[in-house]
């Protein structure tokens, strides 16, 4: 049975768990869009290292990908600029379907993961790429527009 | 999993209805709803858009608007004037690819000008908090004095690169980005400002700037070798001023041909080195890559030949927009009721407002930038100084994150005009670009000193102070659940 509850009473006492852990970049391999696999100590004991580690691991692989320069990134530049760019204007790049990809990814990470831990994954993409956010006890969602209100029981 | 954290036994979602949202009776009447924004007008940074965000440029466009008109004026004259003559004379195949090449540079040049450069968005709140912590666990605990620049190490391939700290974007800069002060944004990549274009030039539309004077170069001389080809024909024909009376446009395109081609040329030659060895106009004025300053210097983001340096340049993938510009300004966040425990903030200079109004306690979505009319009455934060306050659920000490990033606002802007850069413009320096700062700072900054003082004394009463607002809507919603 999945309902909303708000523990708001609860997050006004200890209002420690109410807290944002943030995953940097890591740019060890230069420019490209990589994150920090290093376990965060703040999320202690509320998620197991491993499957932690594999979101983070996957995230990493989705954008390798979507950054890879190769034949397919080939083609498309190249025909975009043989029509000056204009199809841009019409056409979604490789990026962009990889970066749906991810979002569909990160949903279903919440949903089976992440929710039933008290744990809301954001999109880096909303952060500027720039950090994977975890928020935990996110209930206070209840007018927000997500649907990771809902805890599955 | 149960869990059975609440006393009170579990409800459908008509709380929903009943949330912490301004639809109670109890509600104030400065919590108005105003009508939704787009980002694009919240934008921190000092840009112009257009067509409801879709375009987004510099704030000084005169320059780019001379450019626009030059080839307009240019092309049209050529077209006008030269194009018949030389159609029915040689081919017609000359307008024709004129046209192309014509259609081509302006594509490119809207592009490059319209596009977003790969503007990195500010920190939110939370971000900011968050690495202040760290980096007052890194510096030990600050005595007061001012601490040294906040810069990361990190090694790339081998090479180290310094991370140097955005005040303004309180952001940890990505390697190769860097700020610049005329757009007062982070940019991706960063290559240089182009007044010529009207916007910066980085990650994102590097390759659209490139197209572009590489396919300007090839109009210019285009244009130049047909109209002189034009005038020695019809000279031939009819006689040297004649042919300056007939056609006196071909004399303008001359001179202004003239002129351009060597510094568009010489341009398109030196960005060519530029891809071919992977680096931005900033690294290569700088120097950060070159044997004299080390032996071990090496460009780390060098693919290693040629080739390949020039395809991931060109031809690999575009990222998106980072900056969400025609997205809706999320107006979720309860507004605070502003304290009334005497605690006065300084005036804001922009919409950093948003720095005291969310909080990590009642997270929805978190507000990238509200308007300051979602605040009446309620002074804030100045921009570089509200970063000194952490903003964490927990009161920090107050001898904790001091001046830290007004002192360091407070250099003044060093605008090295183009001295240092046109040295690689032999051409005769026609295309000026400015280094971006590392100190920047919006007009209109406040000074930091003594309200900085003020603060440390309502640091322990600053942050239940503006949450308490918010505390109240919770309160008041789990009151009506508790009566239902």
């Amino acid at each position: 049975m999945a309902t909303e509850f708000h523990n708001l009473q609860e997050l006004r006492q200890s209002p420690s768990l109410a807290t944002k852990v943030f995953i940097q970049r890591d740019y060890s391999e230069g420019t490209v869009c990589r994150f920090q696999i290093k376990f965060p100590s703040e999320l202690g004991s509320r998620i197991e290292r491993t499957l932690f580690e594999d979101t983070v691991k996957t995230l990493n692989t989705y954008y390798a990908e979507a950054e890879k320069v190769g034949g397919q990134s080939y083609m498309e530049g190249c025909l975009a600029c043989a029509t000056a760019y204009f199809i841009f204007l019409c056409m979604e790049t490789r990026y962009e379907k990889v970066l749906k990809k991810i979002s569909g990814y990160i949903q279903e990470q919440n949903e089976k993961i992440y929710a039933p831990r008290g744990l809301l994954l954001t999109d880096p993409v909303e952060r500027g790429m720039r950090v994977v956010s975890f928020l935990s006890n996110t209930l206070i969602y209840c007018h927000g527009r997500s649907s990771y209100q809902k805890l599955a029981i | 999993m149960l869990h059975l954290r609440v006393a009170e036994p579990m409800r459908e979602c008509e709380y929903s209805q009943i949330s912490t949202r301004s639809s109670t009776p109890m509600e104030t009447p400065y919590k108005k709803r105003t009508p939704k924004r787009r980002k694009w007008q919240a934008f921190p940074g000092r840009n112009k858009f257009f067509c409801n965000g879709r375009i987004m440029m510099a704030r000084q466009t005169g320059v780019f608007y001379l450019t626009l008109v030059l080839i307009l004026v240019t092309s049209g004259l050529f077209f006008a004037f030269d194009c018949p003559f030389l159609s029915m004379q040689i081919t017609p195949a000359i307008p024709v690819i004129g046209g192309v090449l014509f259609v081509f540079v302006l594509g490119t040049l809207f592009r490059t000008s319209f596009s977003d450069p790969g503007v990195l968005p500010r920190a939110t709140p939370d971000e900011a908090a968050d690495l202040e912590r760290q980096i007052d666990v890194a510096n030990g605990s600050s005595s007061g004095y001012r601490p040294p620049p906040r810069t990361r190490e990190v090694v790339i391939n081998g090479q180290t690169v310094k991370l140097k700290y955005c005040f303004t974007c309180k952001i940890f800069r990505p390697p190769r980005a860097s700020h610049c002060s005329l757009c007062d944004n982070c940019v991706e990549r960063f290559d240089h400002h182009c007044p010529w274009v009207g916007n910066c030039v980085g990650k994102r539309n590097y390759r659209f700037f490139y197209m572009f004077i590489l396919s300007l170069s090839f109009l210019t001389i285009f244009i130049f070798a047909f109209v002189i080809t034009h005038v020695i024909l019809r000279s031939h024909r009819y006689g040297f001023l004649n042919t300056l009376k007939d056609s006196p446009a071909s004399v303008l395109e001359v001179v202004v041909c003239f002129f351009s081609v060597w510094s568009i040329v010489g341009l398109s030659g030196f960005h060519t080195y530029l891809i071919s060895s992977n680096q931005t106009t900033n690294e290569d004025i700088k120097g950060s890559w070159s044997s004299k300053r080390g032996k071990g210097n090496y460009n780390p983001y060098s693919h290693g030949n040629v080739f390949t340096n020039c395809c991931a340049a060109l031809c690999g993938p575009l990222p998106p927009s980072l900056i969400d510009r025609r997205g809706f300004v999320q107006s979720d966040t309860p507004q605070p009721i502003p304290p009334t425990n005497g605690i006065t903030m300084y005036g804001s200079t922009q919409s950093q407002s948003h720095m005291a109004a969310a909080t990590p306690l009642l997270q929805s979505e978190p507000v990238i930038l509200t308007d300051e009319a979602f605040l009446p009455g309620r002074t804030s934060l100045g921009g570089p100084c509200s970063g000194a306050l952490p903003l964490g659920g927990h009161p920090t000490p107050p001898t904790s994150t001091p001046n830290l990033s007004c002192d360091n606002d407070m250099l003044p802007l060093r605008n090295e005009q183009s001295d240092g850069l046109r040295h690689h413009h032999t051409d005769g320096g026609h295309h000026h670009f400015l280094t971006p700062e590392e100190a920047p700072s919006p007009p209109g900054m406040l000074p930091c000193g003594s309200p900085l003082g003020h603060s440390h004394t309502i640091q322990g009463f600053y942050n239940p102070a503006s949450q308490d607002s918010l505390h109240e809507d919770s309160v008041r919603g789990l009151v009506k659940l508790s009566s239902v």
